[in-house]
């Protein structure tokens, strides 16, 4: 399979402080499925936001797709973005649209027609349990719901890479399995995911998915990444 | 549901990626009050040109001959006789004395009325109007015919009297040109502060629609639709309430029945350029929201 992101030598320093991300050097493979692991800190976010195309690298090289991302024009960004579905650690909901209108949000973007709009809408409002709360604003929904909503939101235009940062931090157990499930569907239709996550038995019920960690915004054994996969017996370990 | 429901269904539905109520404040009130002395000033400009050209257009084909002759009977003979001359030049349609009761009684408020009982040589006046085209050669020409005729002829073009206040009146129009352009430069500044405002604002909402893929003309449509509509309401509240004003003016100035106010009239031409004038606004407000928006999410990733 080949690589669809790939990063080389990628350093990040916010303002002047000491770099939050050194020589981070990693491939992931097209429909592939990754955890990224670490101490809080330890620059998940940081690495998750280069990879959404938040933000510039201070050094190194990033290629997404194929391409340099790092010096492409501003104006190109929108259509990488497209492809790049983003559950973020703080939801980002927009506070004044409802659930609903917030999960159609990237198809809005992506200029769907409006009555193409609302059938994928209600479908991922089932498939996140929400059905009956389509028309209620985030500040009306529980933690966990509106990180229901921000998952909703981040796979319904089908993007080809799906980045979580951290998407089952406020439901429970089973929900945080359902979620699984949803990606894992996801992941079989080709989508790539990453997910950022400290929740090890949750990174062992999906099988096949590989881990990196992140220690101090280094990847622990920079040479060897992805040698973590996560294996069933270890949730009981 | 129809087609077309649908369609509107959708409008809503991306007009509200901002939150309802007026996005910019007090951006409308202001507004209005800009473009009500917009339109007064434009007005008012406008009534001007419009009084100096009817007045030029009116004086420009007239002047008067003076017979300066103290000897009453010299003069009635001289003025006969530079009466007849006028009449026969080609440049003259019509040469005409002035009655010298209505002259007297003109002259009676200026001088008094002993001095008009007594024998002060008044002289004797002909009006001339001239043959339609270019007044000053034919000015010229025949002060050249009086000239030969007799030195005490005078002859004085009328719009010569009114070229002090004609230029009066234009450097008023000009002024209020200045002004509207002065309104239209704090309208956009205006603009932009609202549309900075605006933009901070929505900052969290800016940076979720770009991440998921919105393009800078997509984000800066929805500020600069919102901001040309609340500028459409302020400009069309400013603008009525200008016309009123103008219509009241209008009213006040036909009942002094001067010629002069009454010349202050505007063409349909002049209506058509102050009905623009909130038309331009909106666009102005619309394309500062715009190029201000642009700028703001250039400077972000
Ligand atoms: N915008 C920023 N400006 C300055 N420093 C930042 C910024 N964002 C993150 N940092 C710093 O970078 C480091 C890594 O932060 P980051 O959010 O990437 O960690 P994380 O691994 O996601 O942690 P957590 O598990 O708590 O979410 C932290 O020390 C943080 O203070
Ligand atoms: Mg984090």
């Amino acid at each position: 399979m080949s690589a669809i992101v790939q990063f080389e030598n990628v350093g990040l320093r916010y303002g002047l402080d000491s770099e939050t991300l050194s020589d981070v050097s990693f491939s992931l493979a097209a429909g592939g499925f990754y955890f990224l692991t670490g101490a809080s800190g330890a620059g998940k976010t940081s690495l998750l936001k280069l990879l959404y195309l938040a933000q510039r690298p201070s050094r190194g090289v990033i290629r997404l797709f194929g391409e340099d991302v790092v010096t492409l024009p501003r104006k190109r960004l929108p259509g990488f973005r497209r492809r790049i579905g983003v559950v973020f650690q703080d939801f980002r909901l927009v506070p004044h649209l409802s659930a609903y209108d917030n999960i159609a949000l990237p198809l809005r973007v992506a200029g769907m027609k409006e009555e193409e709009v609302d059938a994928p809408v209600a479908e991922m409002l089932n498939w996140v349990g929400l059905g009956d709360r389509g028309d209620a604003r985030p500040a009306t929904l529980s933690g966990g719901e509106q990180q229901r909503v921000a998952i909703a939101r981040a796979v319904i235009a089908r993007p080809e890479i799906l980045v979580a940062d951290e998407p089952t931090g406020n439901v429970d157990a089973d929900m945080a399995r359902r979620l699984m499930t949803l990606f894992e569907a996801l992941n079989r239709l080709g989508t790539t995911i990453v997910v950022a996550t400290h929740d090890l038995p949750l990174m062992a019920q999906v099988s096949g998915a590989q881990m990196m960690k992140l220690d101090r915004g280094r990847l622990a054994d920079p040479t060897g990444i992805l040698r973590y996969p996560p294996r069933p017996q270890d949730k009981s370990g | 549901m129809s087609g077309r429901a649908e369609r509107k269904a959708a409008a809503a539905a991306r007009h509200r990626l901002l939150p309802g109520g007026r996005l910019a404040g007090p951006m409308p009130w202001i507004i209005a009050i800009m473009m009500f002395v917009t339109v007064l000033a434009a007005a008012a400009g406008l009534g001007l040109g419009a009084a100096v050209q009817s007045m030029r257009a009116d004086l420009a084909g007239r002047a008067s001959v003076q017979v300066v002759e103290a000897d009453a009977q010299a003069r009635a003979a001289l003025a006969a006789r530079t009466l007849q001359a006028l009449r026969a030049a080609p440049d003259v349609r019509a040469a005409d004395p002035v009655d010298p009761v209505v002259l007297a009684d003109q002259l009676r408020p200026w001088l008094g009325e002993e001095a008009m009982n007594g024998d002060l040589p008044v002289p004797a006046l002909i009006d001339v109007l001239l043959t339609p085209g270019e007044a000053g050669p034919k000015i010229d020409r025949l002060r050249r015919l009086l000239a030969d005729l007799s030195p005490k002829l005078r002859i004085e073009p009328h719009a010569a009297f009114l070229t002090p206040l004609a230029g009066l009146l234009s450097a008023l129009g000009w002024l209020a040109l200045g002004a509207v352009l002065l309104m239209m430069l704090a309208t956009a500044a205006v603009v932009v502060l609202a549309a900075r405002g605006a933009h901070d604002s929505h900052r969290g909402t800016i940076d979720v629609l770009h991440l998921m893929g919105s393009t800078d003309v997509q984000i800066a449509r929805l500020f600069q639709r919102r901001i040309g509509l609340d500028a459409l309401m302020g400009g069309a509240l400013g603008f009525v309430f200008a016309l009123l004003v103008i219509l009241l003016i209008g009213l006040r100035l036909a009942a002094t029945g001067s010629d002069l106010l009454a010349a202050i009239a505007l063409p349909m031409r002049d209506w058509l350029v102050l009905l623009a004038l909130p038309v331009a606004g909106v666009l102005l407000a619309t394309l500062t929201a715009r190029w201000t928006v642009l700028r703001a999410l250039g400077r972000s990733l």
